[in-house]
């Protein structure tokens, strides 16, 4: 937590689940696993932007025991 | 064209069996599991029917196998001459077992007596204590006549104490006992066991005494002998008996090697019989279901066969045909038929276990959807909401991934444990599982409870510090505080993959953890009963009926879904203050009132929130709710339109005008529909299906909460045997530390596998399980008028 470098690791995610969820429904092979292939991906895909729509504006913050902050302090950063 | 998503196309064939080849011919359709024979006698009764005496004979040859229990190959089914050589072998080989059975317990029970007669004269010691006696009594008073006897017999060791006190007491020391036990221990003749017998030797004098001491032991089952007076005379006996126990022994091995030898030659050569008069059986039992034609010459039989193998069809009549050496071919007939057929599934070992799931609630009807294809999916994905932790996921795949790679071992495949062939079948079903929890316990991070900081945390201290909110004092002077998100630089971005590992560290953890998860259940539960409904549409193939049921599922809950993604999305930490309560929103949008303190989510949502009932309800009378006359009419117009779009596009099919070769009212005729249309039935039938609809969207969407309650309770019960069991052995330090951990794992494992893996994950199956059995009740057409059985094809 030095610098809140998670920039990269973000643009990383969501060009990855884009291309998971989005576009790789189209490219499945046309066979009998069509449509349980492509609801795979589509599953893995909402769990993942569920997680993180829901943490993407906290309307509260976590609440720490004062040790833990001193930890978090020298450790974390 | 046959797939799993819609059974298989299934037609009604006619077959016409030559009475020479119909024997072969019905073994080569039952090799090949091709067809489901129609009963066309049913009026028949059991024993009456045409071939049960071969049937009978088939059973009959079935109990003289039965004591045996060997592996079993797969050999064709016999020819009835080979059916009258396997009768007589196996009826030859069952009389000899049992003659050498009878003839060896009869040496045993010999070697018993002979041996228990050595021992008692063998042990005879004070036998000459007493002879003395006898001399003496003789020698030194010639005139009193004291004649001295000896009973000598065996009793049991148990019944020594007993037996000498009766003795005792009826005898008043007239007499002399002792009491020797035997070397080894001898068969019990009646029983079986081993028992180290009691010899016995009574010596009294006098006849009354006699009779006394004999009527004892014969009152305590004792065997007694004669024993013999002079010594001369016993060692004659003694050699006699044991020369016949030399000879018993040597007749015995011979008699259990050739019985040895007969069990193996029965042994190679029983399992194939077995599989073979198996077969025989069947094939009887189903001639049994043909009827003879007027000129008995040839059986007709009906039976549904997939579209798709009439040629293999063909192909094994002719075979059979040719296999009976008979000039006449037979041949089918493809017959129109009424009733519906019975539905079949293409299914491979890995697609079976999720079919089952699936007609747990009920079998689909004849080219309906079938959810089976999706649930293979959505079921694991449901399992692993509930049971999301890395650690326990990976156990559970690595458990199924054994069962999987190991399904060919014999011990594995036919251990006949119930509760194994369950988990076994479900071996695919228990990895998916396992893997989408290792997934969904990547996105809750946790394993075994325990956060992973893979990233950097999105959370940072320093900031609280940096803007002097948070200083030494402050620490010092207060246990919990909160970090405040609106600070600059305290909260960053969101995590990239999951939740925050500052989570973990939190107090205040399951306030979050609650709120995501609540959300989350409810989003999973819409989207999957959209799914339903959009599936169903297959089954109606009509686009207007699915409309109102659309309308009425986005109109309620697809727009609590869009409150509560808007929610996320456009209220930013500063505005926190003011975020409104979603739940108070959605339950005055339903009571038609506003609640001043509720400020609202977006402009002009009190105009939305009273439309949107309104256009989802006008399927259902809103007279309970409003008293807008023009509403009551539009609603009650569009309930109808409903009704009558079902009325038209679902009428019940035509009935059935039974089979062609079976007489009149003899086909099964559980099945018939009725002749007239009852049109208020079908319409109250419509309607109950409208309100069953509507209520089951809303208790199904709160049924979805259990997916956040599950995992809660999992991710506590996890967290719970960590920090009870495992810290405290992590605490301790050095080398006791170490043996300490080394029994406290062992602990913390057991519980582990026991609590969390197999009673969580049973808990959790059987929830998925409840939720598709809604989602079903969506997709398939359940006939509330006639619980019709729907059957599934199954083959010889």
């Amino acid at each position: 937590m030095v610098s809140h470098s998670l920039a990269l690791p973000m643009i990383c995610f969501t060009a990855l689940w884009g291309l998971v969820g989005v576009v790789a429904p189209f490219l499945v092979p046309k066979g009998p696993n069509r449509g349980p292939t492509q609801l795979m991906l589509d599953s893995l895909l909402f769990s993942w932007l569920i997680a993180i729509l829901a943490q993407a504006n906290p309307l509260f913050g976590p609440q720490l025991k004062n040790e833990t902050i001193w930890y978090l302090r020298y450790f974390w950063e | 064209m046959g797939s799993i998503f819609r059974s298989e196309e299934v037609c009604l064939v006619q077959l016409f069996l030559q009475s020479g080849s119909a024997y072969n011919c019905v073994s080569e359709l039952g090799e090949l599991g091709l067809v489901e024979f129609r009963d066309l006698n049913p009026n028949v009764n059991a024993f009456q029917r045409k071939f049960v005496s071969e049937v009978r004979r088939c059973e009959e040859l079935e109990k003289t196998f039965s004591p045996l229990r060997p592996p079993s190959p797969m050999p064709p089914a016999p020819q009835p001459r080979e059916l009258i050589t396997i009768e007589e072998e196996s009826e030859r080989l069952a009389r000899e077992l049992k003659e050498v059975k009878m003839k060896q317990h009869r040496l045993r029970s010999w070697k018993t007596t002979a041996c228990l007669i050595t021992a008692k004269i063998s042990a005879s010691g004070r036998a000459h204590f007493y002879e003395f006696l006898l001399r003496f009594t003789r020698s030194h008073s010639p005139s009193t006549y004291l004649l001295l006897s000896f009973v000598a017999g065996v009793v049991h060791p148990w019944k020594v104490p007993s037996f000498e006190r009766l003795l005792w007491r009826a005898c008043r020391g007239y007499i002399i006992v002792d009491f020797r036990e035997m070397e080894e221990p001898l068969e019990h003749p009646d029983t079986g066991e081993m028992v180290q017998w009691t010899v016995f030797l009574i010596s009294f004098w006098g006849d009354q005494m006699g009779q006394k001491v004999k009527k004892i032991c014969d009152c305590f089952h004792t065997q007694t002998f004669a024993y013999p007076e002079t010594t001369a005379e016993r060692e004659e006996i003694l050699q006699g008996l044991q020369g016949r126990i030399e000879d018993i022994k040597s007749v015995l091995r011979q008699t259990e090697t050739y019985l040895q030898q007969l069990l193996v030659r029965a042994v190679a050569i029983l399992p194939e019989w077995k599989v073979k008069v198996q077969k025989c059986k069947a094939i009887q039992m189903v001639l049994n279901l043909c009827s003879p034609s007027v000129t008995d010459k040839c059986l007709i039989a009906e039976a549904w066969c997939p579209t798709g193998k009439l040629p293999e069809l063909q192909s094994a009549l002719r075979e059979g045909g040719r296999k009976s050496g008979s000039g006449v071919d037979s041949f089918y007939n493809r017959l129109p038929s009424s009733t519906p057929p019975p539905t079949l599934f293409p299914l491979n070992s890995f697609t079976a276990g999720f079919q089952n799931i699936v007609d747990a609630y009920g079998v689909a009807s004849y080219r309906e959807v079938n959810p089976a294809l999706y649930t293979i999916i959505t079921f694991p994905f449901l399992f692993a909401v509930m049971f999301g932790d890395v650690g326990h996921g990976l156990l559970m795949s690595l458990a199924a991934l054994w069962m999987v790679l190991e399904e060919k071992d014999p011990k594995l495949k036919n251990n006949t444990n119930e509760i194994w062939r369950m988990m076994f079948g479900g071996r695919y079903l228990i990895l998916l599982m396992g893997l989408f929890s290792i997934y969904t316990g990547a996105i809750y991070n946790e394993c075994f409870s325990r956060g992973i900081t893979t990233f950097n945390s999105a959370w940072s201290v320093g900031p609280m510090f940096e803007n002097n909110i948070w200083n030494s004092s402050v620490l010092g002077g207060n246990q919990d505080l909160s970090m405040d998100p609106n600070v600059t630089g305290v909260f960053s971005s969101p995590y990239p993959f999951g939740i925050d590992p500052v989570w973990s560290l939190a107090t205040n953890k399951l306030t979050f953890l609650n709120s995501y998860k609540m959300k989350m259940s409810v989003i999973i539960g819409i989207i999957h009963m959209t799914f339903g409904v959009c599936l169903s549409f297959f089954n109606y193939c009509v686009f207007l009926v699915l409309i109102p049921e659309l309308l009425f599922m986005l109109c309620l809950f697809g727009y609590l879904v869009f409150m509560v993604v808007f929610k996320w999305i456009v209220y930013t930490p500063a505005r926190s203050r003011e975020a409104p309560s979603i739940l108070i929103h959605f339950i005055d949008m339903f009571l038609f009132m506003t609640n001043a303190d509720n400020p609202q989510l977006y402009e002009g949502q009190v105009g939305a929130a009273v439309q949107l009932p309104v256009m989802s309800l006008d399927l259902t009378p809103c007279c309970f709710y409003c008293n807008n006359k023009v509403v009551i009419t539009a609603s009650s117009l569009s309930l109808w339109l409903l009704v009558c779009l079902r009325l038209h596009f679902l009428r019940p099919l035509v009935a059935d005008e039974g089979s062609v070769n079976a007489r009149q009212g003899d086909v099964e005729g559980g099945d018939a529909e009725e002749e007239e249309f009852d049109a208020a039935d079908v319409f109250m039938h419509q309607a109950i299906h409208t309100i069953e609809y509507c209520l089951g969207c809303v208790s199904n969407t709160a049924s979805y909460l259990r997916l956040w309650a599950l995992s809660l309770a999992h991710a506590q019960l996890s967290e719970v045997l960590w920090g009870m069991v495992l810290r405290l052995a992590l605490r301790w330090k050095g080398y006791v530390g170490s043996a300490v951990l080394f029994v406290i794992f062992f602990f913390f494992a057991v519980l582990t596998v026991s609590i969390l893996l197999i009673m969580e994950g049973l808990s959790a199956f059987l929830h998925a399980l409840r939720l598709h059995c809604s989602f079903s009740s969506i997709v398939q057409l359940v006939d509330l008028l006639k619980k019709k059985k729907k059957k599934k094809i199954s083959f010889l």
